[in-house]
């Protein structure tokens, strides 16, 4: 299924990715993600009509718990790692026109 | 014997006992790593600092009783994947360049109270992604036994710090053979235990489904007394499991009669280096003439483990790293036109190529029309390798089989084939995805002095069977370092200089600026 990895292909996985590729990157890219698909293709080998897919291999449920507040107030620290920030958020570029 | 060349639990005796203060061990242990590093390069941060306070802390608590366990005084190293509060924490990444956590794992945390002193966080492959520490984003780690030759990855930095005597022991965490493989390269023992076992809380997620923590040390009295440390049930980890035996080390006992210990015929064939091979059956036989029952077997689907573990740890890894967009920490872009571009650039800016690589890989495989093809497939096959495990299980305690392919390869060599490196991942791969623990125990050099390890995987929870295991082998030969450990420690002393290092009082980081 290789061959569906064209330029198209690539412009969209920089969309669903959220990254912007040099051209040469998205040279690299095609011809990378081409032969791992190649390989990943080997999958096909086995049937697995019938199998269910496994996501988790012990049973996991859904925990739920009461909404209690456990931690205490981390605004300061967490604010410090922002690249942007006033005092009380952290700053982005202008979204609404 | 030197302090440095103690094991952890032997130093933790003498700490006990007096004939070795904490400040003591700590001091050793930062004279080490101040010659070591500039060879070596195992850490990213040092907290020399906080290691010094620390130990006083430490030593007081000790002598008024408060800490008694195996581990009190202990100097460690962590992964720079484990959150630390206060320290820098960088994944190896330049997207994380500058980050400092909130808060602490929760394995560290227990380390912690077990009265460990941190010295620093060491190296590793950015974001775990990769066979030999390259792809950090401050510089490769050298391998202690050969400078020329990569530690393995991704936890590297703690493998080559503990081979090199800078810390009696570190916490790594493995995906896909990360603790196993580089253990093996550098000639100390490591352990994943069973998915679920050590809280995934404050591990900077890369396959969570896959992601375990576990120790690295010199033998495998130290991994089970540090297993037992750390292990926990944690309600702030979904899928954490309340497991009702964490007494590890009570199964440190030389005593293997009757222990069934499998050997998969499809780990010894092609591909693998003969001198790999002879010296994991010769460890066989040693565990056979301890009264273990040896047999070969067939478990199949080995082939299928790799692919299935890239579709699966790539599409996690799209998901987990979607968070890094520049906006609450770490890397931004300096130049951009709006949101959108701010989050693209700062990624691209940010991520190294190795981590583009599996993302767009994720992205792929997650994809609307490929999802079924790939990512459902590569569960589907999942679901089957669990099945020719349980099979092996019916019959074996125990398997036995290399760590990896080779021993330590050149540095350089790896990153140009990046499936040629995805395949050195075909022992290790399959107990992550199935959720198995695996210990990998020192057991020879090749011809050249470069260390071979051999890996015992067991079923889901029987960590204590791989103890007996591999403390009943390793009673049969002596735990050796790298020469280089002991010549470091010889030398004089040699004020460090980091090459990208900002020497900021006495914590030194690699990342920061």
């Amino acid at each position: 299924m290789a061959n569906v990895i064209d330029d198209a292909a690539i412009e969209y996985l920089g969309v669903l990715a959220k990254l912007a590729l040099s051209q040469e990157e998205k040279e690299a890219a095609k011809a990378d993600m081409g032969r791992m698909l190649d390989y990943i293709d080997k999958l096909n080998e086995l049937d697995t009509s019938g199998v269910q897919p496994m996501s988790h291999v012990f049973p996991v449920k859904n925990v739920f718990r009461e909404d209690v507040v456990e931690n205490g107030d981390g605004r300061e620290a967490l604010l410090a790692n922002g690249p942007e920030c006033t005092g009380e958020a952290f700053v982005v570029p202008k979204t609404i026109g | 014997m030197s302090i440095l060349e103690l094991t952890a639990v032997e130093l933790g005796k003498r700490i006990k006992t007096g004939q070795v203060t904490v400040e003591e061990a700590v001091q050793a242990s930062l004279d080490q790593i101040k010659k070591a590093e500039q060879k070596v390069n195992a850490f990213v941060t040092v907290d020399e600092e906080g290691a010094l306070r620390r130990a006083e802390e430490v030593q007081k608590k000790i002598n008024r009783g408060e800490l008694r366990g195996p581990l009190a005084g202990v100097p460690a190293a962590l992964k720079d994947n484990l959150c630390t509060k206060g320290l820098l924490t960088t994944c190896c990444s330049k997207i994380l360049y500058n980050f400092v956590p909130s808060y602490t794992a929760e394995a560290v945390l227990h380390l912690e109270r077990a009265g460990a002193v941190i010295l620093g966080k060491t190296n590793m492959d950015e974001f775990a992604m990769g066979s030999t520490t390259e792809t950090s984003a401050y510089g490769e780690t050298r391998n202690p036994w050969n400078l020329d030759h990569v530690p393995g990855g991704s936890s590297g930095g703690s493998c080559a710090a503990v081979a090199v005597n800078e810390c009696f022991y570190a916490l790594g965490s493995d995906t896909g053979g990360s603790i196993r493989q580089p253990s093996s390269f550098c000639g100390v023992t490591g352990f994943k235990p069973t998915y679920g076992t050590v809280s995934r809380y404050g591990l900077i997620a890369y396959g969570s489904s896959l992601d375990q923590i576990g120790p690295v040390a010199k033998d495998v009295t130290d991994c089970a007394a540090i297993l037992e440390a750390i292990a926990s049930y944690d309600p702030k980890d979904s899928t954490s499991i309340r497991r009702e035996d964490n007494r590890f080390t009570e199964a440190l006992v030389d005593e293997v009669r009757g222990l069934r210990i499998g050997i998969p015929r499809d780990y010894f064939g092609e591909g693998l280096n003969p001198q790999v091979r002879d010296t994991i059956l010769g460890a066989a036989d040693v565990l056979r003439q301890k009264g273990a029952i040896v047999e070969e077997f067939d478990l199949s689907l080995v082939e299928y483990g790799v692919p299935a573990y890239y579709v699966i740890a790539s599409a996690e890894a799209s998901s987990n790293l979607s968070r890094f967009d520049g906006v609450k920490y770490g890397y931004r872009s300096p130049s951009y036109k709006d949101l959108y571009s701010m989050y693209k650039k700062s990624r691209s800016e940010g991520f190294g190529p190795e981590v583009k690589r599996r993302i767009m890989l994720g992205a792929f495989v997650l994809s609307s029309g490929y999802y079924d093809a790939y990512y459902v497939k590569a569960q589907k096959t999942k679901a089957l390798i669990k099945r020719a495990f349980d099979q092996a299980f019916q019959s074996f305690d125990v398997i036995l089989a290399p760590a990896s392919p080779d021993t330590a390869p050149r540095l350089g060599q790896s990153l140009r084939d990046p499936i040629q490196m995805y395949l050195g991942d075909i022992y290790t791969i399959s107990a992550n995805l199935v959720g198995l623990p695996g210990l990998t125990v020192p057991c020879g050099t090749d011809s050249s002095g470069l260390p071979i390890g051999m890996q015992l995987i067991g079923d889901c929870f029987q960590e204590k069977k791989l103890i007996r295991a591999g403390f009943a082998f390793e009673r049969s030969r002596c735990y050796q370092g790298p020469a280089m450990a002991k010549e470091l420690e010889q030398s004089t002393p040699n004020p460090y200089v980091g090459e990208a290092s900002s020497a900021q009082g006495s914590i030194w980081e690699k990342g920061g600026k």
